[in-house]
């Protein structure tokens, strides 16, 4: 199977690089799965996990927020805010917020504080979902 | 000499100890103005590749309506100012804060017509004692700040123009020229400048959803990032700066210790040369 290269980037640093035969991540309207040769892309992206897949089986999972990704002939870059590999997570840490959002958003405040609460909910889920 | 000897030799020893905190503080600039100089290298493939896509995005039709890249009236006209927590580096707070004034006064009669968003203690302390209107501040960053550090007052800052509390928004800080120059600049972040596309390496990207959506999801964060590097550029100018201003003031420490050691000599070689003459005058009287 022919390959691309992928890149996460952060403001701080490259957090991957490397080749993989498939990028699979959650972009504004779904899911979206990039192989090589893909149409040339930019989309935003949600607070999710991206996957990955390097060779057959093996695939490597990363919790992003505020981040888009541009696909370009056999290249992808994923820019986000924050980029975390499994082993960068702090897991006590994301259940500690996931329990606080959700507390949060039972209580139901104004506004912006409902919309913070969420992101943080998405955040910490999606930083479970990586580290499991 | 007036002074005794006594005296002289406890200024060269108070003198030296100072020389050896300069000294370690100057070490301890440099260390830490190389590790900020890689943390903008490191941080430049991010605020490029933003670049490179709002500039493709930007070159087509639909792209320069956000109001983002618009300018409009301008009522009121936010600052973020960069200057550092801790003293003891030379004139690098005064000269950006001067600067700062200095364009304020020419540009304003009123405090109504702008607002500051101050990053770091001495800066604030500053603007506060002097009632400056401020509208939010950050203090206490860490010497090699990360992007979660300032996302805050970025933010707000790029929220409150799209809310059009502000209707420009300047960025002030040292640049970083080299490790002895560092020069205060005062450049306009908001409205943006729709970036140079590179006609070249032109690519018909589909964007999802659309293009307006993806600009209205990236502008946000490019001027996020342009003040994050400017953050990152100007921690760096603050180390270097103090780094010069450490280096000159244990230069001036020797000085004055090599001065001091010299007069040192001679108020003891006078006082001997004294004790002697008086020994052979006590002689010849006798004799």
């Amino acid at each position: 199977m022919s390959k691309m290269t992928v890149e996460v980037v952060t403001p701080e640093r490259v957090v991957y690089s490397g080749q993989a035969e498939m990028v699979i991540a959650r972009g504004l309207q779904g899911e979206i799965g990039i192989m090589p040769n893909h149409v040339p892309l930019v989309t935003p992206l949600k607070t999710a996990p991206v996957r990955i897949k390097t060779e057959g089986d093996k695939e490597v999972k990363m919790a992003v927020s505020g981040g888009f990704m541009e696909v370009r002939g056999d290249k992808v870059t994923i820019l986000a805010e924050t980029a975390e590999l499994p082993g960068d997570i702090d897991v006590e840490r994301a259940k500690a917020a996931k329990e606080r959002a959700e507390k949060r958003l039972a209580e139901k405040y104004a506004e912006l504080d409902v919309k913070r609460a969420e992101r943080a909910l998405q955040r910490a889920v999606a930083r479970l979902d990586v580290a499991k | 000499m007036a002074k005794g000897i006594r005296e002289i030799r406890r200024s060269i020893k108070s003198k030296k100890d100072m020389r050896q905190i300069t000294k370690a503080m100057k070490m301890v600039a440099a260390a830490k103005l190389r590790r900020n100089q890689d943390k903008a290298e490191a941080a430049r493939p991010y605020a490029d590749k933003i670049q490179e896509v709002i500039a493709s995005i930007a070159s087509g039709n639909s792209g320069s309506k956000h109001p983002m890249l618009q300018n409009r009236p301008v009522k009121k006209t936010g600052y973020i100012v960069i200057t550092s927590d801790r003293g003891l580096a030379g004139g690098y707070n005064a000269n950006i804060l001067r600067r700062v004034v200095n364009t304020i006064n020419e540009k304003h009669k009123s405090k109504d017509e702008y607002g500051i968003f101050v990053i770091g203690r001495k800066g604030r302390d500053f603007f506060s004692k002097r009632n400056y209107p401020l509208l939010e501040e950050v203090t206490g960053l860490p010497a090699s700040p990360a992007f979660a550090d300032i996302k805050k007052i970025a933010g707000a800052a790029v929220q409150m123009f799209e809310n059009e509390q502000i209707d420009e928004l300047y960025l002030c800080y040292n640049k970083f020229q080299s490790a002895i120059s560092q020069i205060p600049t005062v450049k306009q972040l908001l409205p943006l400048e729709a970036p140079e596309s590179n006609n070249a390496r032109e690519l018909n990207y589909e964007y999802e959803p659309s293009s307006e959506e993806v600009l209205a999801d990236l502008l946000p964060k490019y001027a996020e990032t342009l003040v994050y590097s400017a953050l990152l550029e100007a921690k760096a100018s603050e180390e270097g700066s103090r780094m010069t201003a450490m280096g000159s003031a244990t230069d001036n420490a020797t000085d004055m210790i090599n001065r001091l050691t010299l007069s040192y000599n001679r108020a003891r070689q006078a006082a001997i040369t004294q004790e002697i003459s008086e020994i052979v005058a006590g002689a010849n009287a006798q004799a």
